[in-house]
């Protein structure tokens, strides 16, 4: 196949940005999205050209680094998968394709199509997690059995992996499907339930400091979330958050 | 406990809770309207009781504005918000691919529900204040009916009326369901609200209509 | 003897200093060896600081012979200091002079004495511990910050250390632990099927072909069920069954249900819950943690670890960082085979360069091929993608039986599914009918290779082989419909309810297949066929996961310690939680009590100058050299030679040609590696090329250690050594140790020591799976 690249290039942090077009000859369908871009890289270098930077690093859709909004959607068109594993297969010979950085300002680019997401990590470490220490003392994992539907729910929400695909594409750049699915494996689980008034405040709150947009429930994070984190955590963390405010 | 707006999920609750205030206003509003196309008394008498009635002038209308103005400056605030959330924006954005148009337009169908609500004021409750705190005319509780079809004269403002109606029905259509998400309601009633939604947004919207052209169509045959 | 001399350590050059500037005082000495007037410039730092204007320059023309003036206020203090220093230097100086001579002590692995089973509790009742009150003074330095090292970074934040985490992604959850599918073993005995601790142990050391040192493998195999506790306990949401209890499935090479899961995720789980751990202590202060930074040199200091450099990822910014110890948790180097299933950026760098200053590598050769992993599709691929073992539970593997139809196969001609159950050789089934399908990765892989080498392969290249599910989705949908009170008999219906219970056992894994085969594993068989998984050998460690370097920590797939030859699938999630959750947070102490008075590490002393200059020197080596092959050109090329000569089988033959050409390569490299761009910029080739020259390294040693051993054990198969059935044979007379080499200024030259292993607690035996 032969594709039209058209890719957001930005020196650093603090320069501006631009479009620029790129030609790519002998794309193979089986390749991965990546892969191609490998090959552009490689060409780059030998014609003494930059090459492009982009955030990787499992390439099996687990690790949340890759970071792309492909043709106006955040890992491309296909869907339930991260950039890493959208494959080439899914374009036409002769496409155009639009390569941009994830854009929010909460997510500063740093060079071409890598971003600074640590405003998620932030987030994180304002209430992220159960306060329970390493100690070999812990009661015995089978002591609190829980319900099935409750744990898979839990489970459901805790394999958000943080590539920031639900920011990217929200009209409002609002991180709440990410803070929610946190918010909400914890609220499910009995361990999680003792800290759960303080840590939803505290996360939305770290979450409105950071500059994301409001939630306005147009749905399409739910849509693009490579893992399909459901819209359902932001409705519980809509609840969690009132109860914890009824509470205070 | 206090009412704290401090979060962007309160501000999105009382968002909520507004929209669903105003929702309740309005199913009030269309119910007076439509027994005009029925009966002239019935539609006098509710109007003249609306008008006179000390709860509904002094507490339910002021509370009503407020509810109004508070909807519609936090909505605006909030599209600031989310609009200063991505300071570069994209080349290409395909917001169709997994968004409907009307959700992502919200403040487009607000600001024309908005400025209809000015000719509406204008059309009606300027006039109304006018006549009853200003010109402190005589009570008359039988004028009603036939100032409201005195206004459905003008074919060109029915249908400014009914497209607004048309922009209406397109935030309510996500409003309304988008309403109870916000207070969290969880997803096994989602299938129900949205039913409600678009039976209910789609039916108020082609009921105004319905009274507009009702009262142009009289206009033209009694004349 | 008094060739010892007193000076200051300048940072620049002399004049751009003032009066009232203070620098450090250093002893240095001239340490000569052979003859010639050969030898090097020892130079150490005394910690003490003078000004500019108190520094006598005369000071060796004094009687006294002080180099600081009266002026200093506290002048008689600190000389007297420097006199005491200058003592300690010289007994440092005489102990060189023996060492050089006098062969090292052998390895000594601190193993404590006593009843296995009481060893690690007695070993905890005796180490000596650090109050909390002390623990405030010390810092800790963990690089990586996957299981081991997020886990480790946690608890001893918990305990009350000053922890500096760093890791080269742009946040610590997105380690490459984070891939781990299949699930985590723990000898709870929650199925009452007969688990133990000492079952677990024995398993594990069985599984590693007896090349794993038992007390650490027993010490593993303890504490595993801690491990399920503390999870839980941080909200891990592993699989239950409909009880609210926790469920667990099997793995390869065992015969009880012993892993613990969640669904194919297990990893990202266990990583986000040791992540969490590690944002309480973030935002408690506790741990500082430097994202995007890469570890490219070690410091040691008087001998003992004292510090890293970094390069900052996003700058180029080469920055110094002190502590009391240094833990390396920077996983395996599997991607020193180019295509591998580990993460683009995982690399050898942290433990090769600690291997370089001192660190003993140990059984470099141990790979671990994993069976079940999606088939290379060409020339542009740029990693390998895992299939979790877990599959195996229920996928059963086989190749046509007739060569004919193997090749009609290949061809397009015929599709697998119309292949008879007649036609089909289930061979893991037929060599090994007691484990049959679960038998471990090693033995699976070579059958595998077995097969596609006699020409029985399945894919366009021949390499590959099917792993079917339609058996298990008749099992399951019979089941489901008779539970259901639905006809058994409806093929349709049977084979839906089946496929709707794979589904939810392995719903990710058979997405993400079809995402990336662009074929429906639910209707034709997975293509699969073995790929480079993981590393069994690593940094020597003894028993306190201490290298060689003193102060300097190896945890997790970074050690070598407790899977021998071949790991057992679940093992890896359980060693990395084991050594940083439970562990070295213990042990650590036990060398950390000597240093409560040692305050806080100077960056600026000369040895961190000298490590950062080396680094320096490297990268403008690197980005200055007018080449013309990119760096992946290289690694492509160092994948294949290793992969095809040090690979799933060995042969005298070609790993002496292999040595041969890895050399050639790494000059090569040097000599025509184009490396774009600057070091102040956000620069992915140069971070690249340096830890491909550091694979260049590894490979070298890599192909020697497979030289050197000359038995076949688990992951390495020596051809020179099977059974006349194939099977791998080990040579437990000459073989039973672990090799450690020791650096020596080139992999060539590396030096063997020899860990022997002695099995107490089990009789060495031919491991059988049949």
């Amino acid at each position: 196949m032969k594709l039209k690249l058209k890719i957001w290039r930005q020196e650093n942090s603090k320069s501006k940005g631009k479009m620029v077009l790129y030609d790519i000859d002998n794309v193979s369908p089986d390749m991965s999205f990546l892969e191609m871009m490998d090959v552009l890289n490689e060409e780059l270098m030998i014609k003494g050209i930059d090459p492009v930077a982009f955030d990787h690093d499992c390439r099996e859709g687990i690790c949340g680094s890759c970071s792309m909004f492909i043709n106006g959607e955040a890992h491309g068109p296909d869907r339930y998968v991260t950039t890493c594993q959208l494959h080439m297969r899914k374009f036409k010979d002769g496409d155009t394709i639009y390569i941009e950085p994830f854009r929010a300002k909460t997510f500063p680019v740093i060079k071409d199509l890598v971003v600074d997401r640590t405003a998620f990590d932030r987030i994180q470490h304002s209430g992220g997690f159960i306060s329970v220490n390493t100690s070999g003392n812990t009661q015995d994992a089978n002591s609190i059995p829980i319900e099935k539907a409750n744990a898979d729910k839990a489970f459901d929400a805790a394999t958000c992996i943080g590539c920031g695909a639900c920011v990217a594409t929200c009209k409002n750049s609002s991180a709440m499907l990410f803070v929610s699915a946190k918010v909400s494996q914890f609220a499910l689980l009995p361990q999680g339930e003792v800290e759960a008034t303080d840590r939803v405040i505290n996360m939305v709150k770290q979450m409105d400091e950071e500059g994301f947009g409001n939630c306005t429930n147009t749905g399409a994070c739910q849509v693009e979330c490579p893992k399909g984190i459901s819209l359902d955590n932001i409705a519980r963390m809509n609840r969690e958050l009132v109860k914890a405010q009824l509470k205070k | 406990m206090s009412i704290k707006l401090g979060s962007s999920i309160m501000r999105k609750v009382a968002m909520a809770i507004s929209g669903l205030f105003l929702i309740i206003f309005l199913t009030q509003h269309f119910v007076i309207n439509i027994t005009s196309v029925f009966s002239e008394e019935i539609f006098n008498m509710f109007s003249h009781f609306m008008g006179n009635n000390f709860l509904v002038q002094f507490i339910a209308q002021p509370v009503l504005i407020v509810g109004v103005l508070f909807h519609f400056i936090m909505g605006f605030y909030l599209e600031w918000q989310n609009r200063s959330a991505r300071s570069v924006q994209y080349v290409v954005y395909k917001g169709s691919a997994n968004s409907s148009w009307i959700s992502r337009n919200m403040i487009v169908s607000g600001a024309v529900v908005l400025s209809f609500l000015v000719l509406h004021f204008y059309d009606f409750w300027i006039p109304e204040m006018k006549y009853k705190y200003v010109d402190i005319l005589p009570e008359d509780p039988n004028r009603y009916y036939e100032e409201l079809v005195h206004k459905f004269k003008d074919p060109i403002k029915v249908s400014l009326y009914c497209i607004s109606f048309l922009f209406l029905a397109l935030h309510l259509l996500h409003g309304f369901a988008s309403s109870f998400k916000s207070l969290g309601t969880a997803s096994k009633y989602y299938s129900t609200i949205s039913l409600i939604t678009k039976v209910y947004a789609i039916g108020i919207s082609l009921g105004f209509c319905f009274i507009a052209i009702f009262h142009l169509i009289g206009n033209f045959v009694t004349h | 003897m008094n060739r010892i001399t007193y000076s200051l350590n300048y940072r620049k050059p002399k004049e751009n200093y003032r009066a009232d500037d203070e620098l450090v005082i250093c002893l240095r000495y001239f340490h000569k060896f052979g003859s010639n007037n050969k030898g090097k410039i020892i130079k150490k730092s005394t910690g003490i600081k003078c000004k500019l204007s108190d520094w006598d320059i005369d000071w060796h023309k004094n009687t006294e012979r002080f180099p600081i003036k009266n002026s200093d206020k506290l002048f008689s203090k600190k000389n007297k200091l420097l006199k005491k220093k200058v003592k300690e230097f010289q007994f440092f100086i005489s102990n060189l002079d023996s060492i050089n001579t006098v062969s090292k002590p052998k390895l000594c692995s601190k193993v404590p004495l006593g009843p296995i089973a009481d060893q690690w509790t007695s070993h905890k009742n005796n180490i000596r511990l650090v109050s909390p009150a002390n623990k405030r003074l010390i810092d800790i330095i963990v690089v990586g910050t996957g299981l081991a090292g997020g886990s480790a970074s946690a608890t001893l934040a918990e305990l009350g250390y000053n922890v500096k985490s760093f890791c080269f992604q742009d946040s610590p959850r997105r380690a490459h632990s984070i891939a781990a599918q299949g699930g985590i073993n723990a000898a709870k005995n929650y199925q009452g099927d007969g688990d133990s601790t000492y079952r677990l142990f024995y398993d594990t050391v069985k599984g590693g072909d007896y090349r794993s040192r038992e007390s650490n493998v027993y010490r593993l195999a303890e504490v595993s069920t801690n491990i399920i506790d503390q999870c839980v306990a941080q909200g891990v949401p592993f699989a239950r069954e409909y009880g609210g209890l926790l469920d667990n499935r099997s793995f390869g090479g065992v015969l009880v249900s012993r892993t613990f899961y969640a669904k194919g995720q297990t990893g990202q789980q266990l990583l986000l819950g040791a992540y969490s751990a590690m944002n309480r202590q973030i935002a408690r202060g506790k741990i500082k943690m430097y994202n995007r930074h890469e570890m490219l040199d070690i410091v040691k200091v008087d001998g003992k670890a004292r510090g890293i450099i970094t390069r900052n990822l996003i700058n180029g910014k080469i920055e110094r960082h002190s502590a009391h110890a240094v833990v390396i948790a920077s996983g395996g180097y599997g991607n020193l085979f180019f295509l591998s299933t580990n993460a683009m950026g995982s690399n050898v760098s942290a433990t090769w360069k600690i291997h370089k200053k001192g660190a003993y590598f140990a059984n470099p050769c141990f790979t671990q091929i994993h069976p079940t992993c999606i088939p290379v599709s060409g020339d542009h691929q740029s990693k390998l993608t895992l299939m979790s073992e877990s599959l195996r539970n229920d996928g059963r593997i086989w190749v046509p039986k007739t060569m004919a139809d193997a090749k009609s196969i290949r061809d397009g001609e015929i599709k697998p599914t119309e292949l008879l159950e007649n036609q089909r050789d289930y061979y893991l089934e037929r060599r090994y009918p007691a484990f049959g399908n679960l038998v471990p990765r090693d033995v699976a892989s070579r059958a595998a290779k077995e097969r596609c080498d006699a020409g029985y392969g399945v894919n366009k290249t021949g390499e590959a082989v099917y792993l079917d599910f339609e058996a298990a989705i008749i099992r399951y949908g019979t089941e489901k419909a008779h539970l259901k009170g639905l006809d058994e008999n409806d093929d349709e219906l049977v084979k839906k309810l089946g496929r709707e219970v794979i589904k939810s056992k392995y719903g990710n894994l058979f997405q993400m297949y079809e995402k990336i085969v662009d074929q429906n594993p639910y209707n034709t068989p997975m293509m699969i066929y073995p790929a480079v998984h993981y590393t069994m050998g690593g940094i020597w460690v003894d028993y306190n996961l201490m290298t060689t370097i003193p102060g300097c920590f190896a945890i997790g797939e970074a050690n070598f310690s407790d899977h021998g030859a071949n790991r057992l699938g679940a093992s890896a999630l359980m060693q990395g939680l084991a050594d940083g959750y439970f562990v070295l947070p213990y042990t650590i102490g036990d060398y950390l009590a000597d240093d409560i008075r040692t305050g806080p590490i100077p960056t600026d002393l000369p040895e961190f100058d000298d490590a950062e200059e080396s680094v320096i020197n490297k990268i403008t080596c690197l980005l200055e050299n007018q080449g013309s092959k990119t760096v992946d050109h290289y690694h492509k090329i160092l994948g294949k030679i290793i992969w095809n000569k040090c690979g799933m089988s060995r042969n005298e033959k070609e790993l002496k040609e292999a040595i041969v050409e890895i050399q050639n390569l790494r000059k090569d490299f040097y000599k025509n590696v184009f490396v774009p761009g600057t070091n102040e910029s956000f620069n992915e080739p140069l971070a690249k090329a340096l830890r491909v020259a550091d694979f260049l390294e590894l490979g070298e040693l890599f192909a020697k250690d497979a030289l050197d051993r000359t038995e076949s054990c688990g992951g390495h198969f020596r051809e020179e050594s099977q059974t006349p059935e194939g099977e791998a044979m080990r040579d437990d007379k000459n073989f039973t140790f672990v090799s450690a080499w020791e650096y020596k200024g080139n992999p060539s030259n590396a030096k063997l020591h020899k860990e022997q292993l002695s099995y107490e607690n089990i009789e060495l035996k031919t491991r059988s799976y049949k």
